[in-house]
C-alpha cells in the first residue's frame, strides 16, 4: 500500500494515483466492473433458478446430491485449467466450433470474441453459477415448510406466499450471493490472464502490465496503485456484503 | 476482551514480521575457485588462467541458472541441453516463459539466494535500463562482435537477432506480400501479434512494422496503432498470445513475430510461411548479460563462452535466429552455410528503433493502444 505512493526511487508522491485517472486505467476499472456485474447478474439468477430446483427435490434424492457436489466442484474450477477447456471447446479449432460448422454451417467463433470480454463473460459464467447455488441453497433450505402452512392456513395462495413471505425472507440473501459473485469475479485474475493477451481490458490485467512490461519502465508502482484502487472496491463490496449478512441472519435463526 | 483482541493482532503481526525477516537471509557466497581466483569479478577466461581453468570452476559450481528462456524460442532447447551434456553442468531453466522485467524482478526478489538467475537474456529496454546489475565480461570471441552490438566493457553483448516477420498456415490463408494484406476479407479472426505491445519487445516491434509500412517511422509509431485498429475493426485481429502451440493447433493461423520465432514454428507445421515485408523492415537484437549477484559466476562465464563460440552461435542459427558474430563466422567460413542461406530474404535498410524512440513509442502506446483495440 505504501508503494502506491512512491515514485521509483521510494519518494513520496501522487503521482500514481494520477496514473489511475488515465483513459487506459479508467477503462480497464470499467471493464472489470462491468465483467465482474454481468457475471455475477448472470450466476445470481440462473444459480438461483438452479438452486430452487434442486431444493425442491427430496433431500436424498440422488440428482440433487450430485448437482451440489458438481457445483461445489465447478465453483472452484477457474484459473488456467478452465481458460484451456473452453478454448478446446469453442476456440477456432474447438470440437463445438467444428461440429457447428460441419453439421450446421454456424460459425460460433466469430472473429475471436472468445478472446475478448465478452468470452471472459462466457467463461466466468462457469464457475459463478455453481458458486450461486453452493451460497443460495441453504437459504432455500432456510424457508421452513411451517412458515408455507401458516401462510396457505391464512388463506394465502401460492402466489401470495411467494410474495409476502419467501421473497422478502429471501431478498438479503440474494443481494448478499450477488455482491459475493461481484468480489469474486472482480478479483479473478488466472483465466483471464490466458484468454486475452491484448489491450488489458480488467484492472487485473492492467496490474500485470504494469509489473512486467519490457517496455514501459517503471511502472511497478502504479501497479501498487492499481491495486490499491481494487482493495478499495473489493472493501466496499465487503461491507456491503456483512451488512446484508447481518440482516439476513435475524431472519434465519 | 478488546485488550485480548489487540494483544493478540500484535503476536500475530510481530510473528508475521520475524518470519519476513528472516524469509531471504542475505547470503555472501564464496565465489573464490580452488585456484584463488575471485570468478564473480572475472572479467575474461585469461583471469581464471584460460578456458581449462574457467571450465574447472564452472564444474565446482556443478549449476547454472537461466530464466526466461523458452525451448521454442531460438532453438534454446537444444543450446541448453548441448551446455548440459558437454560440460556436464545441470542447467535450472526457470519460468521459460516470463518477460524480460521478470528475469529483473527474479534477480532483485531472489538475491542472495543459490536460485537467482544466473544470467539474463533481455529486449533492449530493460536491459539498458539495468545495466548496474550486469557483471563486465568479455569472451574469447569479444572482438569478433561488431561494436555496435557491444558495450567496450562487456557488460552487456547483443546475442541474436532478426527481423519482424508474418508468417502465416499457407493452407489456411492465401499468400501475404504487404502488411497491407492483412486486412483482406480472408483473415477474418485469423491475425496474432506475439503478446501486447504495451508489455512485449516482440510486439512493440511488431506495430512498429505496421507503421513503417503505413507511412510512420521509428519516431512516429502511430500510424501502426491505427492500422491495428483497423484491423481489429476488420475482424481481423486476434486478441490470442500466439505461441508454437496455438500455431501448431490452428488457433493462430497467421502471427506478427520475429523471423526465427517463425522458422521454428514451421518445424512443426508444413505449410508455414514466414515472410519479411520489403516496406517495413524493422531488426531487432537481444541482448545477452551476467547477473553481478549471480550464484554461480564460473558456470555463468562459461555459459558466456559457449553462447559466443562458433557451436554455441550455430546453434542459434539452426533456430532461425541471427547470430551476433554471424557476418564473420560467414567469412572465416566456421558458419553453417545452409542455415546461413536458408535464412528468410530481407531487401531495404532495417531499422533499428533506438532507446529513446522506443521510450517515446512505449509512452504513446500505453495511452492509445487500448483504445485502439478495443
Amino acid at each position: 500500500m505504501v508503494g502506491a505512493f512512491q515514485d521509483g526511487d521510494g519518494r513520496p508522491t501522487l503521482g500514481n494515483l494520477d496514473a489511475l485517472t488515465s483513459d487506459a486505467a479508467l477503462s480497464a476499472l470499467k471493464g472489470s466492473l462491468v465483467l465482474s456485474a454481468t457475471t455475477a447478474l448472470i450466476g445470481a439468477a440462473l444459480g438461483a433458478l438452479l438452486a430452487y430446483l434442486v431444493v425442491s427435490l427430496p433431500s436424498q434424492s440422488l440428482l440433487r446430491r450430485t448437482t451440489l457436489a458438481i457445483s461445489g466442484v465447478l465453483a472452484q474450477f477457474g484459473g488456467v485449467v478452465l481458460a484451456f477447456a473452453w478454448i478446446a471447446t469453442i476456440g477456432s479449432v474447438g470440437i463445438v466450433t467444428k461440429a457447428m460448422s460441419d453439421v450446421l454451417g454456424v460459425d460460433i467463433y466469430g472473429s475471436g470474441w472468445l478472446f475478448d470480454l465478452p468470452g471472459l463473460v462466457v467463461v466466468y459464467a462457469y464457475f459463478q453459477i455453481p458458486l450461486m447455488v453452493i451460497v443460495f441453497a441453504p437459504a432455500f433450505e432456510g424457508l421452513r415448510p411451517q412458515w408455507r402452512e401458516a401462510a396457505v392456513n391464512l388463506g394465502a395462495s401460492t402466489w401470495d406466499y411467494w410474495r409476502h413471505v419467501a421473497l422478502p425472507l429471501l431478498t438479503p440473501a440474494f443481494l448478499g450471493a450477488l455482491l459475493l459473485l461481484f468480489a469474486n469475479a472482480f478479483a479473478a485474475y488466472a483465466t483471464a490472464a490466458v484468454l486475452v493477451s491484448q489491450g488489458q481490458p480488467i484492472v487485473p490485467l492492467l496490474i500485470r502490465q504494469a509489473i512486467t512490461s519490457e517496455v514501459l519502465l517503471g511502472q511497478a508502482n502504479v501497479g501498487f496503485a492499481l491495486a490499491l484502487e481494487m482493495i478499495v472496491v473489493v472493501t466496499i463490496v465487503m461491507v456491503a456484503y456483512n451488512l446484508l449478512l447481518k440482516r439476513t441472519s435475524r431472519w434465519m435463526r | 476482551m478488546n485488550t485480548r483482541k489487540t494483544l493478540v493482532s500484535l503476536t500475530a503481526l510481530a510473528t508475521l514480521m520475524s518470519v519476513a525477516a528472516c524469509a531471504a537471509p542475505e547470503k555472501k557466497a564464496d565465489t573464490t575457485t580452488e585456484s584463488g581466483v575471485d570468478a564473480a569479478t572475472a572479467t575474461s577466461a585469461e583471469d581464471f588462467g584460460g578456458m581449462d581453468e574457467l571450465v574447472k570452476a564452472a564444474q565446482d559450481e556443478g549449476e547454472l541458472n537461466v530464466i526466461a528462456l523458452p525451448p521454442d524460442w531460438a532453438n534454446y532447447a537444444e543450446i541448453i541441453s548441448t551446455f548440459e551434456d558437454k560440460y556436464d553442468i545441470d542447467v535450472n531453466s526457470d519460468q521459460p516463459d516470463a518477460a524480460s522485467q521478470d528475469e529483473i524482478n527474479a534477480a532483485n526478489d531472489l538475491k542472495g539466494t543459490d536460485r537467482a538467475p544466473d544470467v539474463f537474456d533481455l529486449g533492449q529496454s530493460v536491459a539498458l535500463a539495468n545495466t548496474d546489475m550486469f557483471a563486465p565480461y568479455k569472451v574469447e570471441t569479444f572482438d569478433d562482435i561488431p561494436a555496435d552490438f557491444k558495450d567496450a566493457d562487456g557488460t552487456w553483448v547483443n546475442d541474436y537477432g532478426g527481423y519482424m516477420s508474418i508468417g502465416y498456415d499457407s493452407s489456411k490463408v492465401p499468400d501475404v506480400t504487404s502488411v497491407q494484406d492483412l486486412l483482406g476479407p480472408d483473415f477474418k479472426g485469423k491475425v496474432a501479434l506475439n503478446g501486447d505491445p504495451t508489455q512485449a519487445g516482440a510486439a512493440f516491434s511488431g506495430v512498429m512494422m505496421a507503421a513503417i509500412a503505413n507511412g510512420g517511422s521509428a519516431d512516429d509509431i502511430a500510424p501502426g496503432v491505427d492500422f491495428f485498429a483497423e484491423l481489429k475493426k476488420a475482424g481481423n485481429f486476434l486478441t490470442v498470445d500466439p505461441d508454437s502451440g496455438t500455431i501448431e493447433q490452428g488457433t493462430t493461423p497467421v502471427v506478427i513475430d520475429w523471423d526465427y520465432l517463425g522458422s521454428a514454428a514451421a518445424a512443426n507445421v508444413d505449410t508455414w510461411k514466414t515472410v519479411v515485408p520489403e516496406e517495413a523492415v524493422v531488426a531487432g537484437y537481444y541482448f545477452q548479460a551476467i547477473n553481478a549477484d549471480a550464484p554461480h559466476p564460473a558456470a555463468a562465464r562459461l555459459w558466456q563462452e559457449f553462447l559466443y563460440s562458433d557451436e554455441g552461435q550455430n546453434l542459434w542459427l539452426k533456430g532461425g535466429a541471427r547470430p551476433v558474430r554471424g557476418d564473420q563466422m560467414a567469412e572465416d567460413g566456421t558458419i553453417d552455410a545452409d542455415l546461413w542461406d536458408a535464412l528468410p530474404e530481407v531487401t531495404g535498410d532495417p531499422v533499428i528503433p533506438t532507446d529513446d524512440q522506443t521510450t517515446t513509442a512505449g509512452e504513446y502506446l500505453a495511452a492509445n493502444w487500448s483504445k485502439a483495440i478495443r
